[in-house]
């Protein structure tokens, strides 16, 4: 079991962070914005909490609120708000300030995404996946000449 | 000296005016259209519009061959990673970070992303919100040089409210290097008189600053 510690409560990170529950791990999530909880309990059958999850609201950059939602503690951190740029901040935060092993972080401009991977950040890209699914697809068509 | 500035806002806009009247060759990207169109009518070639955080942006603005990069956007994350991607990856000898939330000033320092500096309107909420006790505020560091700036009020009673500026018992190492009162600031001399509810400015070396803020507020 692990403690994986979610910032930014989005469709992606909440789904993640509910998988990850379900999957028997210990997860926490930051989000500033509170309606993002409800996110978290819709179509369960108890509350958030009740389930064993933990939701702390604060903003990505704010110390404090990384620090009350466990991540000395956090086996991984996933960096998941919608703003690239904070994504890849708070992920070098986590990795460097608080020295959390396993550091998965969203960008979704392909760019970015590509040189910091190569600066050993473990970068998804949203973008890249459909780019390629829009070209696979097309291929399977075939597309017309 | 070719300079690209990220951040077309007030702080960018007057940055590249100074930079250009200097004789400097600038670059202003901004990614808002109505503040772009302001700023082309104006400055026309110097403005780009775009997101100066990404990477094409910035190679056509000639990352390349700049020799400083500025960003001084709203954001700080922004400002952040401008200045990150600059130095590591495009090797911009010189870049310079604004922080709008001095407590984000750390994550700065954690990245090497040096010298990162406050905007004054930052400021006014910095000290608003933040004032240490001894109502002293740190507007500079520049560790390379050695030198703090620090800014100050001064408080009626104080050693030296109502003295001459050579009359004030100023440790070696440390000068007051404007005063702000009323509605402007000024150079002082040697005999200009600081007066209680003046904002001086003081520039001294690191670890003078216990001894100079007495003398000022109390």
């Amino acid at each position: 079991m692990s403690f994986i510690l979610i910032v930014g409560a989005g469709r992606v990170g909440s789904a993640v962070a509910r998988s990850m529950l379900a999957a028997g791990h210990e997860v926490s999530v930051v989000d500033e914005d509170p309606l993002s909880h409800e996110r978290l309990d819709a179509g369960m059958p108890t509350t958030w909490e009740d389930a064993g999850g933990r939701f702390t609201i604060g903003k990505a950059l704010e110390r404090d609120a990384l620090v009350e939602a466990g991540i000395e503690q956090a086996d991984v951190f996933i960096a998941s708000t919608n703003g690239d740029n904070t994504n890849l901040t708070i992920a070098q935060i986590a990795r460097r300030m608080f020295e959390v092993p396993n550091v998965l972080v969203r960008v979704m401009d392909p760019a970015r995404a590509e040189w910091y991977e190569a600066q050993g950040l473990q970068t998804i890209c949203p973008t890249r996946y459909a780019i390629s699914m829009f070209e696979e697809r097309l291929a399977r068509i075939g597309a017309p000449s | 000296m070719y300079a690209i500035i990220v951040g077309g806002g007030k702080v960018g806009l007057n940055l590249a005016r100074e930079l250009l009247s200097k004789g400097s060759e600038v670059t202003l990207i901004e990614q808002r259209r109505d503040r772009y169109t302001a700023i082309e009518a104006e400055l026309e070639y110097v403005a780009q519009y775009g997101d100066g955080t990404e990477l094409w942006v910035l190679e056509r603005a000639g990352i390349q061959r700049a020799d400083l990069l500025v960003a001084v956007t709203g954001d700080d994350e922004d400002n952040l990673l401008v200045c990150q991607i600059a130095r590591e990856k495009y090797l911009v000898d010189r870049i310079i970070a604004r922080v709008n939330n001095p407590r984000n000033k750390q994550y700065f320092d954690l990245l090497g992303i040096q010298p990162s500096v406050s905007a004054t309107d930052l400021i006014l909420r910095l000290i608003e919100h933040e004032v240490p006790q001894y109502g002293t505020v740190h507007l500079l560091d520049l560790p390379g040089e050695k030198l703090e700036i620090i800014e100050m009020e001064v408080v009626p009673g104080a050693a030296a409210a109502g003295k001459a500026v050579q009359d004030i018992a100023m440790p070696e190492g440390s000068l007051v290097i404007s005063v702000l009162r009323e509605d402007g600031g000024f150079v002082p001399k040697a005999d200009t008189v600081i007066e209680p509810g003046d904002e001086v400015l003081v520039c001294l070396d690191p670890g003078l600053e216990d001894d100079v803020t007495p003398l000022f507020t109390g």
